[in-house]
Protein backbone atom coordinates (compact mmCIF):
# COMPACT_ATOMS: atom_id res chain seq x y z
CA UNK A 1 0.00 0.00 0.00
CA UNK A 2 1.20 3.44 -0.88
CA UNK A 3 -1.27 5.50 1.08
CA UNK A 4 -3.78 3.05 2.50
CA UNK A 5 -6.63 5.22 1.28
CA UNK A 6 -10.01 3.66 0.64
CA UNK A 7 -9.73 4.54 -3.05
CA UNK A 8 -6.38 2.81 -3.32
CA UNK A 9 -7.77 -0.29 -1.60
CA UNK A 10 -10.70 -0.47 -4.00
CA UNK A 11 -8.28 -0.46 -6.93
CA UNK A 12 -6.00 -2.96 -5.22
CA UNK A 13 -8.92 -5.30 -4.78
CA UNK A 14 -9.55 -5.12 -8.50
CA UNK A 15 -12.93 -3.47 -8.07
CA UNK A 16 -14.34 -0.89 -10.48
CA UNK A 17 -13.85 2.36 -8.55
CA UNK A 18 -16.22 5.29 -8.29
CA UNK A 19 -15.46 8.82 -7.16
CA UNK A 20 -17.81 11.75 -6.76
CA UNK A 21 -17.28 15.46 -6.57
CA UNK A 22 -18.16 18.23 -4.19
CA UNK A 23 -17.58 21.91 -4.97
CA UNK A 24 -17.08 23.90 -1.74
CA UNK A 25 -19.30 26.95 -1.09
CA UNK A 26 -18.50 30.59 -1.89
CA UNK A 27 -18.15 31.33 1.78
CA UNK A 28 -17.61 29.81 5.18
CA UNK A 29 -20.91 27.96 5.55
CA UNK A 30 -20.14 24.37 6.52
CA UNK A 31 -23.75 23.35 6.14
CA UNK A 32 -23.51 23.74 2.36
CA UNK A 33 -20.70 21.18 2.25
CA UNK A 34 -22.59 18.83 4.55
CA UNK A 35 -25.81 19.11 2.54
CA UNK A 36 -24.05 18.29 -0.75
CA UNK A 37 -21.90 15.54 0.72
CA UNK A 38 -24.65 13.66 2.55
CA UNK A 39 -26.04 12.39 -0.76
CA UNK A 40 -22.69 10.78 -1.53
CA UNK A 41 -22.26 8.79 1.69
CA UNK A 42 -22.20 5.10 0.81
CA UNK A 43 -22.43 5.74 -2.93
CA UNK A 44 -18.84 6.56 -3.87
CA UNK A 45 -15.39 5.40 -2.79
CA UNK A 46 -13.99 8.91 -2.46
CA UNK A 47 -15.06 12.47 -3.18
CA UNK A 48 -13.06 15.11 -5.07
CA UNK A 49 -13.04 18.46 -3.37
CA UNK A 50 -12.35 21.16 -5.91
CA UNK A 51 -9.75 23.89 -5.42
CA UNK A 52 -11.36 27.22 -6.36
CA UNK A 53 -12.66 25.75 -9.60
CA UNK A 54 -13.05 28.11 -12.54
CA UNK A 55 -11.04 30.58 -10.45
CA UNK A 56 -13.98 31.53 -8.27
CA UNK A 57 -13.10 32.08 -4.62
CA UNK A 58 -14.48 29.28 -2.50
CA UNK A 59 -13.83 27.52 0.79
CA UNK A 60 -10.40 25.90 0.56
CA UNK A 61 -10.14 22.34 -0.61
CA UNK A 62 -8.23 21.38 2.54
CA UNK A 63 -10.90 22.86 4.81
CA UNK A 64 -13.82 21.27 2.99
CA UNK A 65 -11.93 17.95 2.75
CA UNK A 66 -11.62 17.88 6.52
CA UNK A 67 -15.38 18.39 6.83
CA UNK A 68 -15.92 15.34 4.62
CA UNK A 69 -13.56 13.24 6.74
CA UNK A 70 -15.60 14.17 9.80
CA UNK A 71 -18.73 12.96 7.97
CA UNK A 72 -17.14 9.60 7.18
CA UNK A 73 -16.39 10.36 3.53
CA UNK A 74 -12.95 10.04 2.02
CA UNK A 75 -11.80 13.18 0.18
CA UNK A 76 -9.61 13.56 -2.88
CA UNK A 77 -8.11 16.98 -2.26
CA UNK A 78 -7.62 18.88 -5.49
CA UNK A 79 -4.66 21.23 -5.72
CA UNK A 80 -4.05 23.67 -8.57
CA UNK A 81 -0.76 25.30 -9.56
CA UNK A 82 -2.40 28.65 -10.26
CA UNK A 83 -2.54 30.14 -6.79
CA UNK A 84 0.40 28.93 -4.75
CA UNK A 85 4.14 28.71 -5.17
CA UNK A 86 6.16 25.63 -4.23
CA UNK A 87 6.58 26.82 -0.66
CA UNK A 88 2.84 27.09 -0.02
CA UNK A 89 1.99 23.92 -1.95
CA UNK A 90 4.44 21.70 -0.13
CA UNK A 91 3.35 23.18 3.19
CA UNK A 92 -0.32 22.58 2.37
CA UNK A 93 0.42 18.96 1.44
CA UNK A 94 1.94 18.44 4.91
CA UNK A 95 -1.05 20.13 6.53
CA UNK A 96 -3.56 18.16 4.47
CA UNK A 97 -1.93 14.86 5.38
CA UNK A 98 -1.83 15.82 9.06
CA UNK A 99 -5.60 16.40 8.87
CA UNK A 100 -6.15 12.90 7.52
CA UNK A 101 -6.31 13.58 3.77
CA UNK A 102 -4.90 10.58 1.87
CA UNK A 103 -5.74 11.27 -1.81
CA UNK A 104 -4.87 14.30 -3.83
CA UNK A 105 -5.34 15.42 -7.41
CA UNK A 106 -2.62 17.53 -9.03
CA UNK A 107 -3.93 20.06 -11.56
CA UNK A 108 -2.74 23.06 -13.55
CA UNK A 109 -5.91 24.98 -12.72
CA UNK A 110 -8.23 27.12 -14.82
CA UNK A 111 -6.77 30.49 -15.70
CA UNK A 112 -8.01 33.30 -13.41
CA UNK A 113 -9.65 35.04 -16.38
CA UNK A 114 -12.67 32.73 -15.89
CA UNK A 115 -13.36 33.67 -12.31
CA UNK A 116 -14.23 36.53 -10.03
CA UNK A 117 -10.63 37.60 -9.33
CA UNK A 118 -9.47 38.44 -12.82
CA UNK A 119 -6.95 40.98 -11.52
CA UNK A 120 -5.08 38.32 -9.55
CA UNK A 121 -1.39 37.59 -10.07
CA UNK A 122 -1.11 34.04 -11.32
CA UNK A 123 1.61 31.86 -9.93
CA UNK A 124 2.29 28.66 -11.93
CA UNK A 125 5.63 28.29 -10.17
CA UNK A 126 5.48 24.57 -10.98
CA UNK A 127 3.16 22.74 -13.36
CA UNK A 128 0.87 19.77 -12.71
CA UNK A 129 3.40 17.17 -13.87
CA UNK A 130 6.07 18.67 -11.64
CA UNK A 131 3.56 18.72 -8.76
CA UNK A 132 2.87 15.00 -9.21
CA UNK A 133 6.58 14.40 -8.91
CA UNK A 134 6.85 16.59 -5.81
CA UNK A 135 4.16 14.53 -4.01
CA UNK A 136 5.70 11.29 -5.25
CA UNK A 137 9.18 12.25 -4.05
CA UNK A 138 7.77 13.19 -0.65
CA UNK A 139 6.15 9.78 -0.34
CA UNK A 140 8.90 7.61 -1.82
CA UNK A 141 12.04 9.44 -0.76
CA UNK A 142 10.88 11.59 2.13
CA UNK A 143 12.25 14.73 0.52
CA UNK A 144 10.93 18.07 -0.60
CA UNK A 145 12.10 20.00 -3.66
CA UNK A 146 15.74 20.83 -3.29
CA UNK A 147 16.40 17.59 -1.44
CA UNK A 148 15.79 18.47 2.22
CA UNK A 149 14.52 15.60 4.38
CA UNK A 150 11.07 15.85 5.88
CA UNK A 151 9.79 15.00 9.35
CA UNK A 152 6.90 12.67 8.69
CA UNK A 153 6.24 11.65 5.11
CA UNK A 154 2.87 12.55 3.66
CA UNK A 155 1.92 9.29 1.95
CA UNK A 156 -0.65 10.42 -0.55
CA UNK A 157 -2.41 8.41 -3.23
CA UNK A 158 -1.56 10.61 -6.19
CA UNK A 159 -4.05 11.56 -8.84
CA UNK A 160 -4.09 13.83 -11.86
CA UNK A 161 -6.43 14.78 -14.67
CA UNK A 162 -6.29 13.96 -18.35
CA UNK A 163 -8.25 15.57 -21.12
CA UNK A 164 -8.61 13.23 -24.09
CA UNK A 165 -10.44 16.02 -25.93
CA UNK A 166 -7.78 18.70 -25.64
CA UNK A 167 -5.52 19.51 -28.55
CA UNK A 168 -3.16 18.42 -29.96
CA UNK A 169 -4.89 15.03 -29.74
CA UNK A 170 -1.74 13.11 -30.70
CA UNK A 171 0.09 14.61 -27.74
CA UNK A 172 -2.54 13.62 -25.15
CA UNK A 173 -1.36 10.03 -24.60
CA UNK A 174 2.24 11.34 -24.43
CA UNK A 175 1.21 13.80 -21.75
CA UNK A 176 -0.40 10.96 -19.84
CA UNK A 177 2.84 8.98 -20.15
CA UNK A 178 4.68 11.94 -18.62
CA UNK A 179 2.25 11.95 -15.68
CA UNK A 180 2.86 8.24 -15.21
CA UNK A 181 6.62 8.79 -15.32
CA UNK A 182 6.25 11.58 -12.76
CA UNK A 183 4.61 9.09 -10.38
CA UNK A 184 0.84 9.35 -10.74
CA UNK A 185 -1.30 6.53 -9.29
CA UNK A 186 -4.69 7.38 -10.77
CA UNK A 187 -6.15 9.54 -13.49
CA UNK A 188 -9.56 11.13 -13.78
CA UNK A 189 -10.52 12.28 -17.26
CA UNK A 190 -12.40 15.34 -18.39
CA UNK A 191 -16.18 14.79 -18.85
CA UNK A 192 -16.75 12.42 -21.74
CA UNK A 193 -19.52 13.03 -24.26
CA UNK A 194 -17.66 12.11 -27.44
CA UNK A 195 -17.41 8.37 -26.90
CA UNK A 196 -15.72 7.43 -30.21
CA UNK A 197 -12.92 9.91 -29.52
CA UNK A 198 -12.52 8.58 -25.97
CA UNK A 199 -12.30 5.03 -27.32
CA UNK A 200 -9.56 6.11 -29.73
CA UNK A 201 -7.68 7.81 -26.89
CA UNK A 202 -7.95 4.71 -24.69
CA UNK A 203 -6.79 2.49 -27.52
CA UNK A 204 -3.60 4.52 -27.81
CA UNK A 205 -3.18 4.58 -24.02
CA UNK A 206 -3.56 0.79 -23.86
CA UNK A 207 -1.15 0.32 -26.78
CA UNK A 208 1.41 2.30 -24.78
CA UNK A 209 0.73 0.12 -21.74
CA UNK A 210 -0.13 3.13 -19.59
CA UNK A 211 -3.29 1.49 -18.18
CA UNK A 212 -1.04 -1.00 -16.40
CA UNK A 213 0.91 1.74 -14.69
CA UNK A 214 -1.96 3.84 -13.37
CA UNK A 215 -5.70 3.52 -12.76
CA UNK A 216 -7.77 5.44 -15.27
CA UNK A 217 -11.19 6.73 -14.27
CA UNK A 218 -13.56 7.98 -16.95
CA UNK A 219 -15.15 11.35 -16.21
CA UNK A 220 -18.95 11.47 -16.44
CA UNK A 221 -21.13 14.53 -15.88
CA UNK A 222 -24.91 14.12 -16.15
CA UNK A 223 -26.60 16.84 -18.19
CA UNK A 224 -29.38 18.56 -16.26
CA UNK A 225 -30.93 20.52 -19.09
CA UNK A 226 -30.53 21.68 -22.68
CA UNK A 227 -28.96 25.03 -21.65
CA UNK A 228 -26.40 23.12 -19.60
CA UNK A 229 -25.59 20.88 -22.56
CA UNK A 230 -25.19 23.93 -24.79
CA UNK A 231 -23.05 25.65 -22.18
CA UNK A 232 -20.77 22.61 -21.93
CA UNK A 233 -20.57 22.44 -25.72
CA UNK A 234 -19.77 26.08 -26.32
CA UNK A 235 -18.32 27.69 -23.22
CA UNK A 236 -16.23 25.11 -21.43
CA UNK A 237 -12.84 24.79 -23.04
CA UNK A 238 -11.65 21.25 -23.54
CA UNK A 239 -15.11 19.68 -23.47
CA UNK A 240 -16.42 18.06 -26.63
CA UNK A 241 -20.20 17.63 -26.78
CA UNK A 242 -21.19 16.14 -30.14
CA UNK A 243 -24.29 17.39 -31.93
CA UNK A 244 -26.06 14.04 -31.46
CA UNK A 245 -25.98 14.53 -27.67
CA UNK A 246 -27.47 18.01 -28.05
CA UNK A 247 -30.09 16.60 -30.42
CA UNK A 248 -30.94 13.85 -27.97
CA UNK A 249 -31.52 16.38 -25.17
CA UNK A 250 -33.50 18.61 -27.53
CA UNK A 251 -35.56 15.63 -28.68
CA UNK A 252 -37.34 15.10 -25.38
CA UNK A 253 -39.81 17.51 -23.82
CA UNK A 254 -38.38 20.06 -21.40
CA UNK A 255 -39.79 18.44 -18.25
CA UNK A 256 -38.20 15.12 -19.10
CA UNK A 257 -34.73 16.41 -20.00
CA UNK A 258 -33.25 15.95 -16.51
CA UNK A 259 -34.37 12.32 -16.55
CA UNK A 260 -32.89 11.93 -20.04
CA UNK A 261 -29.60 13.37 -18.78
CA UNK A 262 -29.50 10.77 -16.02
CA UNK A 263 -30.38 8.00 -18.43
CA UNK A 264 -27.56 9.14 -20.71
CA UNK A 265 -25.07 9.23 -17.82
CA UNK A 266 -26.00 5.68 -16.83
CA UNK A 267 -25.53 4.49 -20.41
CA UNK A 268 -22.17 6.27 -20.58
CA UNK A 269 -21.01 4.60 -17.35
CA UNK A 270 -22.00 1.20 -18.68
CA UNK A 271 -20.20 1.93 -21.91
CA UNK A 272 -16.91 3.08 -20.39
CA UNK A 273 -16.97 0.15 -17.98
CA UNK A 274 -16.38 -2.16 -20.93
CA UNK A 275 -13.54 -0.14 -22.46
CA UNK A 276 -10.15 -1.74 -21.95
CA UNK A 277 -7.98 0.19 -19.52
CA UNK A 278 -10.81 1.95 -17.69
CA UNK A 279 -10.68 1.07 -13.98
CA UNK A 280 -13.37 3.35 -12.65
CA UNK A 281 -15.66 6.32 -13.11
CA UNK A 282 -15.34 9.83 -11.78
CA UNK A 283 -18.91 11.07 -11.49
CA UNK A 284 -19.18 14.84 -11.46
CA UNK A 285 -22.81 15.66 -10.74
CA UNK A 286 -22.26 19.40 -10.71
CA UNK A 287 -24.69 21.09 -8.27
CA UNK A 288 -26.77 17.91 -8.60
CA UNK A 289 -25.27 15.73 -5.89
CA UNK A 290 -28.68 14.47 -4.80
CA UNK A 291 -28.98 12.52 -8.06
CA UNK A 292 -25.81 10.53 -7.43
CA UNK A 293 -27.58 7.60 -5.66
CA UNK A 294 -30.01 7.22 -8.56
CA UNK A 295 -27.20 7.20 -11.14
CA UNK A 296 -24.99 4.83 -9.15
CA UNK A 297 -27.86 2.42 -8.56
CA UNK A 298 -28.98 2.70 -12.15
CA UNK A 299 -25.49 1.83 -13.35
CA UNK A 300 -25.40 -1.21 -11.09
CA UNK A 301 -22.52 0.15 -9.03
CA UNK A 302 -24.26 0.01 -5.66
CA UNK A 303 -23.40 -1.10 -3.02
CA UNK A 304 -19.77 0.01 -2.99
CA UNK A 305 -17.10 -2.52 -2.05
CA UNK A 306 -16.16 -2.73 1.61
CA UNK A 307 -12.38 -2.80 1.76
CA UNK A 308 -11.30 -1.77 5.24
CA UNK B 1 11.91 45.22 -28.72
CA UNK B 2 10.11 46.91 -25.85
CA UNK B 3 6.49 47.54 -26.80
CA UNK B 4 4.54 50.35 -25.21
CA UNK B 5 1.45 52.48 -25.76
CA UNK B 6 0.58 56.07 -24.97
CA UNK B 7 -1.35 56.77 -21.81
CA UNK B 8 -4.67 58.60 -22.10
CA UNK B 9 -4.31 62.39 -22.18
CA UNK B 10 -6.38 62.81 -19.00
CA UNK B 11 -4.03 60.66 -16.98
CA UNK B 12 -1.03 62.60 -18.26
CA UNK B 13 -2.66 65.94 -17.46
CA UNK B 14 -3.50 64.76 -13.94
CA UNK B 15 0.12 63.82 -13.35
CA UNK B 16 1.19 67.38 -14.25
CA UNK B 17 -0.61 68.91 -11.26
CA UNK B 18 0.98 72.24 -10.32
CA UNK B 19 3.46 72.33 -13.20
CA UNK B 20 3.76 75.33 -15.52
CA UNK B 21 6.82 74.57 -17.61
CA UNK B 22 6.89 71.07 -19.03
CA UNK B 23 9.13 69.21 -21.44
CA UNK B 24 7.76 66.36 -23.52
CA UNK B 25 10.78 64.10 -23.97
CA UNK B 26 10.71 61.36 -26.59
CA UNK B 27 12.91 58.34 -27.07
CA UNK B 28 14.14 57.39 -30.54
CA UNK B 29 14.50 53.64 -30.08
CA UNK B 30 11.88 50.95 -29.17
CA UNK B 31 8.95 53.24 -28.38
CA UNK B 32 9.61 55.20 -31.57
CA UNK B 33 9.43 52.02 -33.64
CA UNK B 34 6.17 50.94 -31.99
CA UNK B 35 4.86 54.46 -32.46
CA UNK B 36 4.23 55.23 -28.81
CA UNK B 37 6.91 57.72 -27.78
CA UNK B 38 9.21 58.77 -30.63
CA UNK B 39 9.68 62.23 -32.10
CA UNK B 40 6.39 62.12 -33.98
CA UNK B 41 4.42 61.13 -30.87
CA UNK B 42 6.19 63.87 -28.91
CA UNK B 43 4.83 66.41 -31.39
CA UNK B 44 1.33 64.98 -31.11
CA UNK B 45 1.28 64.94 -27.32
CA UNK B 46 2.68 68.48 -27.16
CA UNK B 47 -0.11 69.68 -29.46
CA UNK B 48 -2.76 67.90 -27.42
CA UNK B 49 -1.42 69.48 -24.23
CA UNK B 50 -1.33 72.96 -25.76
CA UNK B 51 -4.90 72.57 -26.99
CA UNK B 52 -6.09 71.28 -23.64
CA UNK B 53 -4.33 74.19 -21.91
CA UNK B 54 -6.13 76.66 -24.13
CA UNK B 55 -9.55 75.07 -23.70
CA UNK B 56 -9.26 74.66 -19.95
CA UNK B 57 -7.45 77.88 -19.24
CA UNK B 58 -4.43 76.08 -17.77
CA UNK B 59 -1.19 77.99 -17.42
CA UNK B 60 1.22 75.62 -19.06
CA UNK B 61 4.18 76.08 -21.34
CA UNK B 62 5.08 73.01 -23.41
CA UNK B 63 8.38 72.30 -25.15
CA UNK B 64 9.63 69.25 -27.03
CA UNK B 65 12.82 67.22 -27.39
CA UNK B 66 13.79 63.67 -28.30
CA UNK B 67 16.88 61.68 -27.31
CA UNK B 68 18.11 58.76 -29.34
CA UNK B 69 17.85 56.59 -26.21
CA UNK B 70 16.69 57.50 -22.72
CA UNK B 71 18.24 54.37 -21.20
CA UNK B 72 21.75 55.53 -21.98
CA UNK B 73 23.51 58.34 -20.11
CA UNK B 74 25.42 59.52 -23.14
CA UNK B 75 22.20 60.19 -25.07
CA UNK B 76 20.30 61.50 -22.05
CA UNK B 77 22.94 64.19 -21.62
CA UNK B 78 21.94 65.64 -24.99
CA UNK B 79 18.69 66.83 -23.36
CA UNK B 80 20.48 68.91 -20.72
CA UNK B 81 19.47 72.32 -22.08
CA UNK B 82 15.91 71.20 -22.77
CA UNK B 83 15.39 69.91 -19.24
CA UNK B 84 16.81 73.01 -17.59
CA UNK B 85 14.24 75.22 -15.86
CA UNK B 86 11.31 72.84 -16.30
CA UNK B 87 8.87 71.90 -13.54
CA UNK B 88 8.08 68.49 -15.00
CA UNK B 89 9.56 66.27 -17.70
CA UNK B 90 7.00 64.02 -19.40
CA UNK B 91 9.05 61.07 -20.55
CA UNK B 92 7.64 59.20 -23.50
CA UNK B 93 10.20 56.42 -23.12
CA UNK B 94 9.54 53.00 -21.59
CA UNK B 95 9.69 52.62 -17.82
CA UNK B 96 13.44 52.31 -18.04
CA UNK B 97 13.85 55.66 -19.74
CA UNK B 98 11.53 57.40 -17.27
CA UNK B 99 13.57 56.18 -14.33
CA UNK B 100 16.93 56.85 -15.91
CA UNK B 101 15.83 60.35 -16.82
CA UNK B 102 14.81 60.97 -13.20
CA UNK B 103 18.09 59.62 -11.92
CA UNK B 104 20.21 61.69 -14.28
CA UNK B 105 18.35 64.93 -13.78
CA UNK B 106 17.77 64.80 -10.04
CA UNK B 107 15.73 66.36 -8.48
CA UNK B 108 13.58 66.88 -11.60
CA UNK B 109 10.00 65.58 -11.44
CA UNK B 110 9.63 63.03 -14.26
CA UNK B 111 6.27 61.48 -15.18
CA UNK B 112 5.51 58.74 -17.71
CA UNK B 113 3.38 59.22 -20.82
CA UNK B 114 3.66 55.61 -21.97
CA UNK B 115 2.66 52.28 -20.45
CA UNK B 116 5.42 49.76 -21.02
CA UNK B 117 3.58 46.63 -22.15
CA UNK B 118 5.94 43.80 -23.06
CA UNK B 119 8.92 42.50 -25.02
CA UNK B 120 7.52 41.59 -28.37
CA UNK B 121 7.67 41.35 -32.11
CA UNK B 122 5.95 43.48 -34.72
CA UNK B 123 3.57 40.99 -36.35
CA UNK B 124 1.84 43.34 -38.74
CA UNK B 125 1.20 47.05 -39.19
CA UNK B 126 -0.09 48.22 -35.82
CA UNK B 127 0.13 44.77 -34.24
CA UNK B 128 2.59 43.44 -31.69
CA UNK B 129 2.75 40.28 -29.56
CA UNK B 130 4.68 39.27 -26.48
CA UNK B 131 7.45 36.79 -27.25
CA UNK B 132 9.83 37.01 -24.31
CA UNK B 133 9.49 37.44 -20.56
CA UNK B 134 13.21 37.97 -19.93
CA UNK B 135 13.22 35.05 -17.48
CA UNK B 136 16.99 34.82 -17.63
CA UNK B 137 17.23 31.12 -18.52
CA UNK B 138 16.28 30.59 -22.14
CA UNK B 139 14.60 27.27 -23.02
CA UNK B 140 13.96 27.98 -26.73
CA UNK B 141 16.44 25.33 -27.89
CA UNK B 142 14.13 22.62 -26.54
CA UNK B 143 10.79 24.11 -27.51
CA UNK B 144 11.13 24.58 -31.22
CA UNK B 145 11.82 28.28 -30.89
CA UNK B 146 8.48 29.08 -29.22
CA UNK B 147 8.63 30.34 -25.64
CA UNK B 148 6.33 28.53 -23.18
CA UNK B 149 7.18 30.97 -20.39
CA UNK B 150 6.01 34.07 -22.24
CA UNK B 151 3.48 32.58 -24.64
CA UNK B 152 1.67 29.91 -22.60
CA UNK B 153 -0.84 31.64 -20.29
CA UNK B 154 0.22 29.30 -17.50
CA UNK B 155 3.94 29.17 -18.37
CA UNK B 156 3.70 25.38 -18.46
CA UNK B 157 6.89 23.47 -19.15
CA UNK B 158 5.58 19.98 -19.88
CA UNK B 159 2.99 20.36 -22.57
CA UNK B 160 -0.47 21.84 -23.12
CA UNK B 161 -3.11 21.97 -20.39
CA UNK B 162 -6.59 20.63 -21.03
CA UNK B 163 -7.75 24.00 -22.31
CA UNK B 164 -5.98 23.88 -25.66
CA UNK B 165 -8.57 23.73 -28.43
CA UNK B 166 -8.13 24.15 -32.19
CA UNK B 167 -4.76 25.78 -31.67
CA UNK B 168 -6.13 28.41 -29.32
CA UNK B 169 -5.66 29.09 -25.62
CA UNK B 170 -8.54 28.73 -23.17
CA UNK B 171 -8.24 32.35 -22.08
CA UNK B 172 -9.28 33.87 -25.37
CA UNK B 173 -10.00 32.64 -28.92
CA UNK B 174 -7.55 35.22 -30.30
CA UNK B 175 -4.62 33.84 -28.29
CA UNK B 176 -2.62 31.04 -29.82
CA UNK B 177 -1.83 28.01 -27.68
CA UNK B 178 1.94 28.12 -27.33
CA UNK B 179 2.09 24.37 -26.79
CA UNK B 180 0.22 23.68 -30.02
CA UNK B 181 2.84 25.83 -31.77
CA UNK B 182 5.65 24.03 -29.95
CA UNK B 183 4.18 20.63 -30.83
CA UNK B 184 3.77 21.55 -34.50
CA UNK B 185 7.27 22.99 -34.73
CA UNK B 186 8.92 20.04 -32.98
CA UNK B 187 6.99 17.63 -35.18
CA UNK B 188 8.13 19.44 -38.31
CA UNK B 189 11.70 19.35 -37.00
CA UNK B 190 11.45 15.62 -36.30
CA UNK B 191 12.17 16.28 -32.62
CA UNK B 192 8.93 15.21 -30.88
CA UNK B 193 10.93 12.78 -28.75
CA UNK B 194 12.28 15.77 -26.84
CA UNK B 195 8.76 16.64 -25.65
CA UNK B 196 8.37 13.25 -23.95
CA UNK B 197 11.03 14.21 -21.39
CA UNK B 198 9.87 15.69 -18.11
CA UNK B 199 11.23 19.15 -17.46
CA UNK B 200 11.80 19.51 -13.71
CA UNK B 201 10.71 22.62 -11.78
CA UNK B 202 12.81 25.50 -12.99
CA UNK B 203 14.62 28.09 -10.97
CA UNK B 204 12.90 31.45 -11.11
CA UNK B 205 15.90 33.01 -9.43
CA UNK B 206 17.14 34.28 -12.79
CA UNK B 207 13.75 35.88 -13.36
CA UNK B 208 12.31 38.83 -11.40
CA UNK B 209 11.61 36.45 -8.51
CA UNK B 210 15.25 36.50 -7.48
CA UNK B 211 15.00 40.23 -6.82
CA UNK B 212 15.98 43.12 -9.13
CA UNK B 213 18.56 41.87 -11.61
CA UNK B 214 21.88 43.37 -12.51
CA UNK B 215 24.44 42.37 -15.08
CA UNK B 216 28.11 43.20 -14.65
CA UNK B 217 30.49 42.24 -17.44
CA UNK B 218 34.07 42.53 -16.35
CA UNK B 219 35.30 42.01 -19.91
CA UNK B 220 33.47 45.16 -20.95
CA UNK B 221 34.43 47.16 -17.87
CA UNK B 222 38.12 46.69 -18.49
Amino acid sequence: MKSGSNLEKVFEKGEFALTGECGPPRGADLEVVKEKAKHLVGYVDAVNVTDNQTSIVRMSSIGASKVLIDMGLEPVMQMVCRDRNRIAMQSDIFGAYALGIRNMLCLSGDHQIFGNQQDAKNVFDIDSIQLINVVHTMREEGKILGGDDIDGKPEMFIGAAANPFGDPFDFRPIRLAKKVAAGVDFIQTQCIYNMPKFREYMKRVVDMGLHEKCHIMAGITPLKSLPMAKYMAKKVSGIDVPQEILDRMKGVEKKKRAAEGIKLAIEQIQEVKDIEGVDGVHLMAIEWEKKVPEIVEGAGLHPRPQVS
Amino acid sequence: MIVGERKPLEEIIESLEGAEKVLVAGCGTCVAICMAGGEKEVGMLASELKMAAKLRDMKIEVSEATAQRQCDKEYLDTLKDDVKGKDVVISMACGIGVQYMALNYEPMRVVPAVNTDFLGANLDVGEWAEYCQSCGDCVLADTGGVCPIARCSKSLLNGPCGGSADGKCEIDPETECAWQLIYDRMKALGRLEKLTEIRPPRSWKTSRDGGPRRLVREDQKA
